[in-house]
């Protein structure tokens, strides 16, 4: 297979190295059954990358393990002159916050409103008395507007997070990661919960506002069509191995078979 | 032998008899019938009851309305209710550090562990009991039923924190996680919105308790009308008991409608 011979130069946007590299990461819930198995992976500071596989895969504790919600059992994980998966407390969370996630379950506070989702994104800057109060500095405040304009949710920053439709979370959480004003951004399964054409916009508003800012994208994503129309590079995932890594137009019906395994239903 | 060879079918028994029940509940009626007749609990013993019982209940008949009785259960009284809304306060502002350090799901194990038993260890002994304790630790008078008051009340609420903590959705904490913020504005913005409508009903239903239980400890030497009630039972001023024991009737169910008033002011 013509798995991990995809390469392309790293690329830097605004002084920032904003590319990851990931070598021999390693992760293990239960000891002697690996989710990943020493999966090394490049991605430069730019476009979106797409991970697809089927699911219990590793395509979410790769992601996972890249912020650090989940923690490698082994490996290393470069972004931005740090080894990420040594990282612990202040320098974590200093890490962390330059990285926005994106969730499958949009994963807002429900009890919040939407702008207060959207602050949360700066959780991560500002100290604990102005969360607290709620005196978040007005720069963030213009800032997390904007966003909400940019998302379509400009009438709802009072509202709260659990009146929303499910499209409607998705766009508070891609303003909440926005926030963050990440160097990389994640998105595990961030269309499974919504329908066709939501899906379709929500991708649409990923890629644009995250290309717009120059920042690149991981996508976890079951969706092969979505994936083959919006990133720029596939990386096919099975039982915790890369199995393919190339451009979407690469990607052929024996890739599939390869990563989905059987056949017959790729008709 | 033919006989021998028939195969008699098993008599199938749709309800078979539990006999560790029923040998349990045979047990507990002997054992209930022994203790009564220990206890000289008998037909006569309870007619003899309530001959007494209908003396007093004369004796009691009319409340006595006297102005310098009603003065002594004025004061009573507002001694009562500062103990039990000062109780109630205090509890509530230590009960919520002591449930977050107590819910596993956030809490390092070992900080859980003896959050816990602290809990367990305010929560052993009746509210009475434990005034008992303070009332020989610092005296007579309304500190001693004020600190019972708050220990019941830290015991109560900050359990139920930690119920109300560790039944929270991890996903909405995961995502504030993930901004990268530190961890008292996770709690702020991720896990107290969560819990914050339960903490208040409890809190509510505990200065509910605690008006209640105000009277109580009063009557072991923890000031506040419990003090006034056992010396008219002393002093044999059974007019004076009923005075007493209808404000007290009056206060609680007005504590009622406000403890309901206060939930639905902060849901």
């Amino acid at each position: 297979m013509d798995a991990s011979t995809f390469r392309m130069p790293v690329t830097a946007v605004g002084g920032v190295d904003r590319s990851l590299v990931i070598r021999k990461l390693c992760k293990e819930y239960r000891a002697g059954e690996p989710v990943l198995k020493d999966v090394s992976l490049d991605v430069e500071g730019r476009g979106m990358t797409a991970v697809i596989g089927p699911s219990g895969t590793g395509k979410s504790t790769l992601v996972r393990c890249i912020n650090r919600l989940v923690d490698p059992t082994s490996g290393e994980i470069h972004f931005r002159g740090q080894d990420l998966a040594r990282l612990e407390g202040r320098a974590l969370r200093v890490a962390r916050r330059r990285i926005g996630m994106v969730f499958q379950e949009y994963n807002l506070v429900e009890r919040l409103s939407v702008i207060e989702n959207v602050l949360c994104g700066r959780l991560g800057y500002v100290p604990v008395w102005r969360a607290w109060l709620r005196k978040f500095p007005s720069a963030d405040v213009e800032r997390a507007f904007q966003l909400l304009d940019a998302v379509g949710l400009g009438d709802f920053a009072t509202q709260r997070a659990d009146q929303l439709s499910g499209g409607q979370r998705q766009r508070v959480g891609i303003a909440r990661a926005l926030m963050q004003e990440p160097d990389l951004m994640l998105a595990d399964e961030p269309t499974s919960s919504l329908d066709p054409k939501t899906s379709v916009e929500i991708m649409e508003l990923i890629a644009h506002r995250a290309g717009e800012r120059g920042i690149p994208v991981i996508v976890n994503i079951h969706n092969v069509e979505l994936a083959r129309r919006f990133a720029d590079r596939i990386v096919g995932m099975s039982k915790g191995e890369i199995v393919f890594d190339g451009a979407p137009q690469a990607l052929k019906d024996a890739h599939l078979l390869t990563i989905y395994g059987g056949e017959g239903w790729l008709e | 032998m033919n006989a021998a060879k028939t195969i008699v079918p098993a008599k199938r028994v749709a309800f078979p008899p539990n006999w560790p029940v029923r040998i349990a509940l045979l047990a507990l009626a002997l054992y209930v019938i022994h203790a009564s007749t220990i206890l000289d609990i008998t037909w006569a013993r309870f007619v003899v009851g309530l001959d007494q019982g209908a003396r007093f209940i004369s004796r009691m008949w009319p409340p006595d309305l006297a102005s310098d009785k009603l003065e002594l259960l004025t004061s009573g009284m507002v001694a009562s209710l500062q103990i039990a809304i000062i109780a109630t306060v205090v509890g509530v502002l230590l009960a919520l550090p002591l449930g977050l350090a107590a819910a596993r799901n956030l809490a390092p194990l070992p900080l859980a562990w003896a959050a816990r038993g602290l809990i367990a260890l305010f929560r052993t002994f009746h509210p009475v009991i434990v005034a008992i304790l303070f009332v020989k630790a610092v005296g007579f008078g309304a500190l001693a039923g004020m600190l019972a008051l708050i220990v019941a009340s830290l015991g109560f609420l900050s359990k139920l924190v930690a119920e109300a903590v560790e039944e929270m959705s991890m996903q909405q904490v995961e995502a504030v996680r993930a901004t990268g913020s530190p961890f008292l504005s996770l709690v702020i913005m991720g896990v107290l919105p969560q819990v914050m409508p339960r903490f208040i009903g409890f809190s509510a239903y505990q200065l509910d308790s605690n008006l209640r239980n105000s009277a109580l400890v009063g009557l072991v030497g923890g000031g506040g009308i419990g003090a006034a009630l056992f010396t008219a039972f002393q002093r044999f001023d059974y007019d004076f008991v009923l005075t007493i024991v209808l404000a007290i009737i009056a206060v609680v169910m007005v504590g009622e409608i406000v403890s309901g008033w206060m939930r639905r002011l902060f849901q």
